[in-house]
């Protein structure tokens, strides 16, 4: 465990920016900007049209990144909980339940509930909650 | 046109997710962690990311159709079933592992840390079997 500062004005600007990648692709393109979907999109390898912008979009994503944490961010600061044999196994429960759960703090988070979804709602809630009580139990029960 | 809005979007999206701190696993856990060592920055990025889309979403929604693409292409479901709310607990255990959740998962990538890699990879392998399984017991 490591303490993080409170940083509400980079939480603010970065939060705006997401939101506004979700308008900007809703009002050009008409897609939602959810980053679970168009990855898993461009697993499937199928070459066409949806794959060309789900590809352009993840190599913006990456420049987007890189550029901002040439200015604004530190990439030292970033640290880890747990190792390979933890990292491992939560990516894999992250694909398969964002793929069944069609969508992730983005598509659901930000987009779905922004347009009203019930469904996104429900699964807003539900993985928020259910990753509130993983961090409890592992930290504070387990004491990992 | 609609390649290069799809570039500004990701890059806006990459931007945001890297600005905000997301990108840190360490601090997404430090907002779960509620009875712990909080870090409450994480409601600052969902409510400003929320206000704007919200926003956004009310004045494009007033048009018939997207800038470059023929239809807006939304879900229309309000069927709440297992394979959703099964789906979400499993994303949620996920993240509240790791701290990752897919979007700054990938952004991290560029800043090398191979923990970013085997989580993405990971990630990827999940997607894969799980729709390689799904289209198995439900042929179209």
């Amino acid at each position: 465990m490591t303490i993080t500062d409170f940083t509400p004005y980079s939480a603010l600007v970065g939060g705006a920016l997401i939101g506004l990648s979700a308008v900007v692709l809703m009002l050009g393109n008409g897609r939602i900007a959810g980053a679970s979907g168009i990855f898993a999109g461009l697993l499937t390898l199928e070459f066409n049209a949806e794959f060309a912008w789900r590809l352009i979009f993840f190599i913006g994503m990456l420049l987007g990144a890189a550029m901002s944490g040439i200015f604004f961010f530190s990439a030292s600061s970033i640290s880890f909980h747990g190792g390979p044999a933890l990292i491992i196994p939560a990516g894999l429960i992250v694909g398969v339940g964002t793929v069944l759960g069609s969508g992730c703090t983005s598509g659901h988070g930000i987009c779905g509930l922004s347009r009203f979804s019930l469904r996104s709602l429900a699964a807003t809630c539900t993985f928020m909650a259910v990753a509130i009580v993983t961090v409890f139990i592992t930290r504070h029960i387990m004491g990992v | 046109m609609e390649k290069f809005t799809a570039l500004i979007a990701g890059l806006l999206f990459g931007a945001g997710v890297t600005i905000s701190g997301m990108v840190n696993p360490m601090k997404v856990l430090n907002f779960m962690d509620l009875a712990g060592i909080w870090d409450p920055s994480l409601i600052f990025v969902m409510g400003a990311g929320l206000m704007v889309t919200l926003l956004g979403y009310r004045l494009v929604f007033r048009r018939t159709a997207p800038l470059f693409a023929r239809s807006f292409l939304v879900p229309a479901s309000d069927v709440l079933d297992a394979k959703l709310l099964g789906g979400a607990v499993l994303f949620g255990l996920g993240w509240g592992l790791s701290g990752f959740c897919p979007g700054p998962a990938v952004a991290s990538l560029v800043f090398g840390y191979p923990q970013s890699f085997m989580f993405v990879i990971a990630m990827a392998i999940g997607m894969t079997l799980t729709r390689m399984a799904y289209r198995r017991m439900m042929p179209v």
